[in-house]
């Protein structure tokens, strides 16, 4: 899931294809932590991961959340600008 | 400066008499000790011919004197062989540093042998030696080969001059207190013309003058007490320096810094020869002593120059040293004596030379008239008693070394000078310039008398020369003061006016002249004067060759009368002939006219005999004994020469009856010509002189000219000199100058294109090529900037994955 987020990323033109990868990968990630936090995994004495894996999906979702708002708002401000979300369009700092 | 100047004045004459009291202080001691007796003979026998052969040892000659004197009434062989046993046990005694008189031989001789001609004939006494304390103070290099020390050598020569060089130092300094007394405050200089055509007004320079006096006065002394050669040489050339000064006094006039000039530098040639004369004698002889270099202990560790060129086992006559032969044989001669001979020759003649510098003679005389711009005291003192007479001394001291070809040419010299001199003064109208030439006639008299074997004559007139000498120029300063011009046609009828100098002048005329009554009595000039033409005519007959050099002598002695009378006359006899000076002169203050009346008497009384029984007999004179004394070893004998045919006669022969009377009449006679007719042209005014002029008008312009030897001199050397100058000049600013110019212009062309070009080449290139690399740098980083999204993004997904293996890559390893 993580790895289609990332091509997800790089290959699409529209900006909203860009961070529908980026909650790809971060949803991606965060199924991750909760299968490293599972109760099989913590009471193994075998595997020492000591993951507090829910904990940190938490953090995670509402990490997502709030980059996916200042996203959005730098792509309406984009749109503003330009008329369109297509990130091709956006090689103003070209060296 | 008023008082401040005052005290240098009486600083230095403090000083200078403080000097007289020790000198005749040492005159008493030395009289005390030795008495005033002429205690010894230094010939080995009265007539007996020595000849100057390298060789001939004391034995044989004192064999055949002992031969000789048995026909001698009042002498046994007995007492001769005695006198013989004891020069020899004499000469094989260490020599310590006073050689005493050798007593025993004295003592054989029952009767005194000082006084009267007649002792001379019969004594045959052995060979006894002068009295001489010498002695080094101070080594100022001290070398194995090569000793210069400040020393002495003090016989009683030395004595004698030093009481005559202070007491008229002394008079001469009360003297310059009053002359001088207008350069206590500020002075205008009336001979000098500033550029905007005002007179100069300067500083007083009082106290200067007491110094360069004080310091003159001090190189003198050191020249009379010099103990060896170098000693000399140093003071001399000191006593030189003194004498520029002394004459370039008033610097502000043309002519006194010009006549100073001319003083040192006609000096320093007469000092170019004895420069030669001082290496010769060191190069052969190894040391510069008189009487020879000692030891800690007082021993004599090497012979001086008299003991080496007349040692004691030749009884003390001229012998060419083993030093010169050796220094012959080096020098490749194929006959050692020969060179060595002319060796000493070249020496002796080399130290003339340095005295024909000093004491004025001819050639290098043309500077002492010039000298006369200097003050009055100065003449008095440096240029007629005592700086001029260093000369003498010093061929009064080196006598000893002087072979007879020497001596011969110190007589022409000495003749030429004192004819040639004499003549210029009958024309001359400054009252100095006369006496100037006076004194350099006189010069020429003593160089005359010591070159003819007189050295007793010589000395003795030395010393009566600086008395009467410094007397006549005192008064003709005395003169100056008062009438303010040194013109003597300005002047005239001032014995009226000044009494006191007029009769001291007289005084000193008489003296100068050799006034007296033949065989009687005489002033002081009179017996040196007569010393001379006995000796000049003993000279004469035995040298056919030279007799005409008495002739001249006589001559000069008529001119001299004349002249000095001429100036006497014109001064202060007849009316005057400028009012307006004759009523402003008056006598002049009492510290002028003291010294005066003292050097007259001196003049005077210096050289006359004490002794009323042998009143007659000029040798009674204290003077002349104390001189006898000083006499140098083994000059008591003929001596005659190897190159030349010359013979130096004893001097001793000249007291003879028959030369004595005739010299005696024949200076007598040539004196009263002189005076008559100087009497008959400037008293009674029998014959014009302007007729006279007239009548001989192309002498006359020769002797006025000074025999145009200025001329002579300026064509001959001047002229050249200066265009050589010229010509060192003209290279120095064309070929010179012009390299270095060029020089300068090609370099500042070089650098200025070639500078260029390494600046923008190297320096501008490496900073713009820097800047340049640093662009494309930058042009080809900004490549990365795409402005495209996604590229950025796959940077980031690429860069973090890469991270997080090298991560954990890293981790594991």
């Amino acid at each position: 899931m993580f790895v289609a987020g990332l091509v997800c990323m790089a290959t699409k033109r529209n900006a909203l294809g860009v961070l529908m990868g980026i909650e790809l990968v971060l949803n991606g990630a965060n199924l991750n932590f909760v299968a490293f936090g599972s109760g099989f995994l913590v009471r193994n004495p075998a595997y020492q991961l000591g993951l507090d894996g829910q904990i940190i999906s938490l953090f995670v979702i509402v990490l997502a959340a709030a980059e996916a708002a200042v996203a959005l708002a730098i792509v309406l401000n984009f749109y503003n600008n330009h008329s369109t979300v297509d990130v091709d369009r956006a090689d103003e700092l070209k060296g | 400066m008023g008082a401040a100047g005052r005290g240098a004045g009486y600083v230095a004459t403090g000083a200078i008499l403080g000097g007289f009291v020790l000198s005749l202080a040492a005159m008493i001691c030395w009289i005390d000790a030795y008495g005033m007796t002429a205690g010894h003979h230094s010939d080995t026998a009265d007539g007996r011919h020595a000849v100057v052969v390298p060789g001939e040892s004391l034995e044989t000659t004192v064999a055949s004197e002992t031969v000789a004197s048995e026909t001698v009434a009042s002498e046994t062989v007995a007492s001769e062989t005695v006198a013989s046993e004891t020069v020899k046990t004499h000469l094989v005694s260490s020599v310590p540093s006073v050689r005493p008189v050798a007593a025993a031989a004295d003592g054989e001789h029952a009767k005194p042998h000082d006084v009267g001609h007649d002792a001379h004939s019969q004594d045959a006494h052995a060979a006894t030696t002068k009295v001489a304390y010498f002695d080094d103070w101070y080594t100022l290099v001290g070398l194995d080969n090569l000793k210069i020390t400040i020393g002495y050598y003090i016989d009683a020569l030395t004595v004698v001059m030093f009481c005559m060089v202070t007491l008229i130092a002394t008079c001469i300094h009360f003297y310059a207190m009053g002359y001088m007394h207008e350069e206590l405050e500020d002075v205008t200089d009336h001979e000098v013309t500033l550029s905007n055509g005002e007179h100069l007004h300067r500083k007083g320079r009082y106290y200067r003058f007491f110094q360069y006096l004080s310091l003159f006065c001090f190189s003198m002394l050191g020249i009379v007490i010099a103990g060896n050669i170098a000693m000399t040489f140093i003071f001399w050339e000191l006593v030189g320096i003194c004498s520029y000064f002394l004459i370039g006094f008033y610097i502000e006039r043309k002519s006194a810094s010009t006549a100073a000039n001319k003083a040192f530098i006609v000096n320093r040639v007469g000092d170019v020869g004895m420069i030669i004369g001082l290496m010769a004698l060191w190069g052969s002889l190894g040391t510069f002593s008189f009487g020879g270099e000692k030891n800690g202990a007082g021993e004599i560790v090497k012979p001086g120059l008299f003991e080496q060129v007349r040692p004691v086992e030749e009884g003390y006559q001229l012998k060419t040293p083993e030093g010169m032969e050796k220094r012959a044989k080096v020098m490749g001669a194929e006959d050692p004596a020969y060179t060595g001979h002319l060796l000493l020759v070249v020496a002796g003649l080399g130290i003339f030379c340095g005295c024909v510098g000093k004491s004025a003679q001819f050639p290098l005389h043309v500077w002492l008239p010039d000298a006369m711009e200097g003050p009055t005291p100065v003449s008095a003192l440096v240029h007629s008693a005592t700086m001029v007479a260093a000369g003498v001394f010093l061929v009064g001291r080196f006598y000893p070394m002087f072979t007879p070809e020497v001596l011969l040419i110190i007589a022409i010299i000495g003749c030429i000078t004192l004819f040639m001199a004499a003549t210029i003064a009958i024309t001359a109208t400054d009252i100095k310039r006369v006496l100037a030439y006076s004194t350099l006639s006189q010069l020429g008299y003593m160089m005359f008398a010591l070159g003819v074997g007189g050295w007793v004559a010589g000395m003795l007139h030395l010393i009566t020369h600086a008395f009467f000498k410094s007397l006549l120029f005192m008064c003709s300063g005395s003169v100056i003061h008062a009438v303010h011009t040194n013109e003597m046609p300005q002047m005239g009828g001032l014995r009226r006016k000044m009494p006191i100098t007029a009769y001291t002048m007289l005084i000193g005329c008489l003296a100068i002249i050799g006034a007296g009554v033949p065989t009687v009595v005489g002033l002081s000039g009179y017996y040196s004067k007569d010393a001379i033409l006995a000796q000049a005519l003993h000279f004469g007959k035995n040298n056919a060759a030279w007799n005409a050099m008495f002739y001249v002598a006589a001559g000069g002695a008529a001119i001299t009368a004349f002249y000095m009378f001429r100036l006497w006359f014109m001064t202060f006899i007849g009316s005057p002939r400028e009012q307006h000076r004759y009523e402003h002169a008056h006598e002049s203050p009492r510290v002028m006219w003291m010294p005066l009346a003292v050097l007259a008497f001196f003049a005077i009384f210096i050289a006359m005999p004490a002794d009323i029984e042998n009143f007659t007999n000029p040798a009674a004179s204290p003077l002349v004994q104390m001189l006898e004394q000083g006499r140098p070893d083994g000059t008591g004998v003929d001596f005659s020469g190897q190159l030349a045919a010359v013979m130096m006669p004893n001097e001793h022969g000249s007291h003879d009856e028959e030369i004595h009377l005739t010299a005696g009449m024949i200076a007598f006679g040539t004196a009263m010509s002189g005076l008559l007719l100087a009497c008959c042209i400037y008293w009674w005014r029998l014959i014009d002189p302007a007729e006279v002029r007239s009548m001989f008008a192309p002498i006359y312009r020769f002797l006025l000219n000074k025999w145009w030897f200025d001329e002579l001199y300026d064509k001959i050397f001047i002229r050249p000199t200066l265009w050589f100058g010229r010509c060192v000049a003209g290279f120095d600013r064309r070929c010179i100058d012009w390299f270095i110019d060029n020089l300068a212009i090609a370099t500042r062309w070089f650098t200025s294109g070639f500078d260029r070009w390494i600046d923008q080449t190297f320096v501008d290139g490496l900073a713009n090529w820097i800047a340049r690399k640093t662009y494309a740098v930058g042009l080809w980083l900004r490549k990365v900037q795409t402005g495209r999204l996604r590229q950025y993004l796959v940077f980031i997904l690429v860069g973090t994955v890469a991270m997080y293996l090298l991560a954990t890559i890293g981790l594991t390893k």
